[in-house]
């Protein structure tokens, strides 16, 4: 027997109050450690997302839709920009890196995003397998678009035009390769799929050439017999990549063909081999095969004719200034200088922080009335079982205790409640957050993680802690101020 | 080992109660007899420690209680006193046994499992060891109230209406538990009642 033992009695022996109390507690500890939950891991997914990203300049409109979209891949463009503006911007002088969007495709809702090797850098994202893009309609995948459609290297798919996933027009003319995987980031990169800008355009340029032709001439017109060569080409290299039989054959007639080309695919090899050669053994064959003739399989692709860039467009450009007066020159030049809209993410996200944090606020306030209940809840217990107690209390003062000991056992009372309130509320958000993450991360393409346990929710144990003392209070100044000697005598 | 001198306590406007000098040996067996509202459970509370002495002494073991500070006297009735009360309180959501065990840890004491069992089996009870105290009959309540006032092998042992509530055989059987139990830890008794039944057990008197 003990102080705690005897405390943990006094609640057992009283369940339903005792129950009424823990369940407001651990209700108001849930939904605040929710709260605090979504926010820090939004806000961190935000910042992770960000980058070195300075300024976005896309389309005018609104800016945070444009941040939402070059950056979180969440909301739609804001439209396109001519390369050649695009240009203009990339040779300011206040410009440090700027690394170029297009978009306008997706594969089951997943983005294809034509960029550059830079895009892949500004997340660190590291190759698992294969290599980054090179040719035209060759893809690199993030890792969850890899995991989910269980995509391997060289496997093939058709994007579908737009964002959003519906199938109002397939490219199925148009088959995109996987040449690489990335490994897991944990940022927006892992749910996209990446490749050069010209594929974008290409995919687009073919698509164009649909809507202004006549259909049916068109498809038994030179683009058919185009595509033919193409495919037969391609899926020799698809199928048969370990096959250096059929190869040679093969790869005599394009070796023919595109002398010069080849070579310098040849050294664009040589400057992959060091990544390559941290590989499996699979790749390993194909790096021996690159030395010898198997690097003429890979150039099947460059068959495409080269795209001119002429009038052509991209969706954005993602930028990094050089030094901070850019921040202050640079987006007022753009913005009004130009057709071209200048967005800050900083400067947008913390919007947005303020548009979501606004329901956030009210929940918390909420949560707090809860919490406030619990120790309403917990002081009526304690104090209308004061009464009840009230011999057991003077009979323990005869055995002996002080009074410090009888305040001491009804404010562990409270104690207990509090924190074990708090442990089960920890336990029901963060499994709330678990699951939430698998729809969270199918329906935004974001993960939460559920079971981290964040400096805040420290403070709400010092909050519960306290709460549950402030309640306990006077219950046990009651306790403690009991006249054992009038008690008994009423007896 | 008991003695008081010149003790009387006033509650609030009334006339004050004057008790006379009481002189208790240790081992000793004594009755204090008087009607409802003559003062026997305030004597009984002075004695034990739960009221302050306003005028007068009392020692108990050549210790001026009244002079003790409220934690000092928490401490000494604890492990000097043992107090019975004419209605038997106990915790009520521990057992029997747990509530033995409370006397020893208040009083500070090393928990003593044996010697709650010792007791129980001494007062006839020992097959309720883990019972509920709700559940125990009035008679059952007492003597489990005794074994609790004994725990401590207190010097002074203190019984306010110990028999009030009981039949003639329970009374008997209660008051010779009592006696004997007093006698074996070598404990003074004092019996406060107005219960004229209980004349014949004692040779010594104190008439209030």
């Amino acid at each position: 027997m003990n102080l705690f033992g005897l405390s943990a009695n006094s609640l057992k022996a009283k369940p339903l109050n005792t129950m009424l109390s823990l369940i407001l507690f651990a209700l108001g500890v849930a939904l605040i450690s929710f709260i605090l939950q979504m926010n820090h891991q939004l806000a961190e997914n935000l910042r992770k997302n960000v980058a070195g990203v300075d300024m976005v300049v896309g389309a005018k409109g609104s800016p945070l839709q444009l941040i939402l979209s070059s950056i979180y891949h969440v909301d739609f463009p804001t439209g396109n920009i001519p390369l050649e503006e695009a240009k203009k911007v990339q040779k300011n002088p206040l410009v440090k890196s700027s690394i170029p969007l297009a978009m306008g495709d997706n594969f089951e809702s997943y983005r294809i995003i034509g960029t550059n090797h830079d895009y892949v850098k500004l997340y660190k994202a590291e190759i698992d397998v294969g290599v980054l893009w090179k040719y035209d309609l060759d893809v690199t995948v993030g890792a969850a678009v890899a995991e989910k459609f269980d995509m391997h290297l060289y496997d093939k798919f058709v994007g579908a035009h737009g964002l959003s996933g519906d199938k109002v027009h397939v490219h199925d003319d148009q088959q995109f390769r996987v040449v690489g995987i990335l490994k897991p980031t944990g940022s927006i990169i892992d749910q996209l799929i990446l490749t050069n800008v010209s594929s974008v355009w290409r995919v687009h340029e073919e698509h164009d050439d649909h809507d202004h032709d006549d259909h049916e001439g068109h498809d038994h017109g030179d683009h058919e017999s185009h595509d033919h060569d193409d495919h037969s080409g391609h899926d020799h290299g698809d199928h048969d990549d370990h096959d250096h039989a059929d190869h040679s054959g093969h790869d005599h007639e394009s070796h023919d063909d595109h002398e010069g080309h080849d070579h310098a695919a040849h050294e664009d090899h040589s400057e992959h081999d060091h990544g390559e050669d941290n590989h499996e053994g699979h790749d390993h064959s194909d790096h021996e095969d690159h030395s010898g003739h198997g690097h003429k399989h890979d150039h099947t692709v460059p068959d495409l004719p080269p795209i001119s860039e002429e009038g052509k467009e991209i969706t954005s450009l993602l930028i990094e200034f050089r030094n901070p007066i850019a921040r202050i020159n640079l987006p007022r030049i753009i913005n009004s200088q130009t057709n071209l809209q200048a967005a800050l993410p900083a400067f947008e996200t913390a919007r947005l922080m303020e548009i979501t944090g606004m329901g956030a606020k009210t929940l918390k306030y909420l949560a707090y009335a809860i919490i406030f209940l619990s120790g309403l809840s917990v002081f009526i217990s304690l104090f209308g079982s004061l009464k009840d107690r009230k011999y057991e209390l003077a009979l323990m003062r005869v055995m002996g205790a002080s009074k410090g000991k009888l305040f001491v056992l009804t404010i562990l009372q409270g104690l207990i409640i509090a924190i074990i309130g708090f442990a089960i509320g920890i336990v029901i958000s963060h499994l709330a957050l678990h699951f939430l993450s698998g729809a969270m991360a199918a329906q935004w393409h974001y993960s939460f993680s559920g079971f981290k346990l964040l400096p805040a929710e420290w403070l709400i144990l010092a909050g519960a802690i306290i709460v549950g003392f402030a309640a306990a209070l006077f219950p046990a100044i009651v306790a403690y101020k009991t006249d054992i000697s009038k008690t008994l005598s009423l007896a | 080992m008991l003695s008081t001198s010149k003790l009387s306590y006033r509650y609030n406007n009334e006339n004050p109660i004057v008790f006379p000098d009481i002189n208790c040996a240790e081992g000793e067996g004594w009755l204090a007899l008087g009607q409802s509202g003559c003062g026997k459970t305030t004597l009984l509370h002075l004695l034990g420690g739960l009221l302050k002495p306003q005028q007068g002494e009392i020692l108990i073991q050549n210790k001026n209680i009244g002079s003790l500070s409220s934690n000092e006297l928490d401490k000494f009735r604890g492990k000097n006193i043992g107090i019975i009360f004419q209605q038997s309180h106990f915790v009520r959501s521990l057992s029997v046994m747990k509530n033995l065990l409370l006397a020893p840890y208040f009083a500070n004491e090393g928990s003593n499992k044996d010697r709650a069992k010792d007791l129980l089996e001494r007062l006839n009870i020992g097959h309720k060891a883990n019972s509920k105290t709700n559940e125990l009959s009035q008679g059952e309540q007492q003597r489990v109230a005794i074994a609790r006032a004994l725990m401590n092998k207190p010097k002074l042992i203190l019984a306010d209406e110990p028999t009030s509530a009981l039949d003639d055989v329970n009374t008997n059987e209660v008051i010779q538990l009592l006696k004997e139990n007093a006698k074996a830890e070598n404990a003074t008794l004092i019996v406060v009642t107005h219960d004229n039944r209980l004349k014949p057990h004692f040779e010594n008197k104190i008439e209030l």
